[in-house]
């Protein structure tokens, strides 16, 4: 029954895109971020959605998964849409029902709207899909590296993070695991109201706090065997090194970025 | 109380999103008061299979039945089920959750909804029929040993007085002693108060000592079904999905081939012996 939820949403594949150093896929989701945010005009979107197009298709991800992203944000961007298209009063109204004016402006300014969120999320989509949770936080480590200069114990945090990733596919497994065992033994988590089902809980939580615990102490104890002590001095098995397809892809990125926004901020009409 | 299953078929999505048949075309009759022992390979789909037993899973098609009625007819209480058909998973003691032994006992027989005093009547006596001594029973589950805590979360399912108890690897984990011990207990439910018991290993040694019948897993299907004899003929086949027969059939099998008069069905240490005992007096 949990085994529905996805997280960390990585998709197995091979392609370019998910062959690239991931440093470069997260200072390209920044640049896409960026740019996105700086356009004015509609043109600017346009270049944006050829070249996410172009990326996925690079990606060897089937659109369906870029698409299921958008579901937690479709609320958002409904209501952004129905407020961009009923407030916004300048320009030549359109569609006048009752005392309700939508005007062409409003209909430019809604569908940028929406462009706008859908990009940021499927851009921010192509990521996670094609960089697996523990390259990402390799990734990050490495960038933000010169905070280790203010006493930022970066890869302590970065550590922390792919930890944290590891723990909780194991986690819902075990949630699982721990509700089916207290089912067989009668409990009941679905019936009651929210008092009675917050207490049915209890026997689900404390179970799974302490094996939480448990996991967390063997992995201290493996890594302390181990010779583990933290980023000092520590080398990698595998380093993040870039090559020549990564340069390529940062040529890519600053070519998108300075010909969208120009187009995105020139009038051109 | 028999349970039929009659062909239960169990279709899963794993992550990514590939369909998995972890049962195929599963028909099996358990009546009652048999001890059948479920072997196979890690995922060959006995968890699955105990876990339809009690309505945990529900198959993807098939039915099952439990004293003839079909549970998964649209009013049928699962909860009625779960306390008859009692499901102790592995490693049950990750499940303790209360503060003293007793309480956490107390916790299926509660569920049900019985009185305060045949509750805590039904916790003593499933701490008691698992061996636990008295003194212990307001301690805390978490200062146990593994073995204790094992038979504590086993006395939380019989609280719930199953007519079919099944176990899930109940010796995974535990030391020689403990997991006689617990197989012993286990032996002495099925004979003395007349239960149903299924017990998922995938040891032969322990199957062989205990059951009646045991039923051979592969890749979500049934490949054998029969007594330990019958099965362990199979031992040259069984090594092929993984398993083994017991170490004395080997030997049995190895003797005969010698020209030795064995009897290359003993399938327990002490038959065995008294075969090759038998050799040796002639």
């Amino acid at each position: 029954m949990l085994k529905d939820i996805t997280l960390g949403q990585y998709y197995q594949t091979e392609s370019v895109i998910h062959r690239l150093d991931p440093r470069v896929k997260i200072g390209g989701t920044l640049l896409f971020i960026i740019s996105i945010l700086l356009y004015k005009y509609i043109t600017g979107y346009a270049i944006a959605v050829l070249f996410v197009a172009f990326v996925i298709c690079l990606s060897h991800v089937p659109f369906k998964f870029m698409v299921r992203g958008m579901r937690s944000v479709l609320v958002l961007m409904l209501i952004t849409v129905i407020f961009n298209l009923i407030m916004t009063s300048q320009g030549e109204p359109v569609v006048q029902i009752w005392k309700i004016t939508i005007t062409d402006e409003g209909l430019v300014l809604a569908l940028s709207m929406m462009l706008r969120l859908a990009l940021l999320v499927i851009g921010s989509s192509v990521m996670t899909l094609t960089t697996t949770p523990n390259n990402l936080a390799d990734g990050m480590e490495k960038m933000l590296g010169f905070l280790k200069v203010f006493r930022v114990p970066v890869h302590e945090v970065a550590m922390t993070m792919s930890i944290a990733l590891r723990f909780i596919p194991l986690l819902m497994e075990e949630t699982d695991k721990i509700m089916k065992a207290q089912m067989a033994r009668g409990a009941d988590f679905e019936h009651g109201n929210l008092f009675v089902r917050a207490k049915a809980m209890v026997p689900l939580l404390v179970p799974l706090f302490i094996s939480a615990f448990r996991r967390a102490n063997d992995l201290a104890m493996a890594m302390e065997a181990r010779c583990y002590r933290g980023g000092d001095g520590r080398t990698k098995m595998k380093p993040l090194k870039y090559h020549k397809r990564d340069y390529i892809a940062y040529g890519i990125l600053i070519l998108f970025m300075i010909v969208s926004v120009w187009f995105g901020r020139t009038k051109w009409w | 109380m028999p349970i039929i299953l009659d062909h239960v078929n169990y279709i899963y999505q794993d992550g990514g999103n590939e369909q998995v048949m972890a049962l195929k075309d599963i028909n099996l009759t358990i009546p009652d008061g048999q001890f059948i022992g479920i072997i196979g390979h890690t995922g060959s789909g006995k968890s699955t299979l105990v876990q339809h037993l009690n309505g945990l899973l529900k198959a993807t098609s098939g039915h099952i039945y439990y004293d003839g009625q079909d549970i998964y007819e649209k009013d049928y209480q699962l909860k009625d089920l779960r306390s008859k058909v009692g499901l102790v998973f592995q490693y049950p003691e990750h499940q303790l959750f209360e503060a003293d032994i007793f309480s956490d006992v107390c916790f299926g027989p509660k569920n049900l909804g019985l009185p305060k005093k045949d509750v805590e009547y039904r916790a003593f006596n499933a701490l008691r029929s698992v061996g636990m001594p008295e003194e212990l029973y307001y301690q805390s589950p978490f200062d146990l040993s593994g073995g204790q805590k094992r038979r504590v979360a086993i006395a939380g399912v019989l609280a719930m007085q199953p007519k079919v108890l099944v176990l899930d690897e109940p010796t995974a984990g535990l030391d020689p002693r403990g997991r006689d011990e617990i197989l012993g207990l286990i032996k002495d439910l099925q004979t003395g108060s007349n239960m149903t018991i299924i017990l998922v290993s995938h040891s032969m040694e322990d199957v062989a000592q205990y059951v009646d019948r045991i039923l051979v897993m592969d890749h979500g299907s049934i490949l054998y079904d029969g007594t330990p004899r019958e099965v362990f003929r199979h031992y040259k086949e069984l090594e092929t999905i993984g398993l083994a027969a017991p170490q004395v059939t080997y030997i049995m099998h190895e003797l005969k081939a010698k020209g030795l008069s064995v009897d290359e069905d003993a399938i327990t240490l002490n038959e065995a012996a008294d075969q090759i005992m038998n050799l040796f007096r002639r």
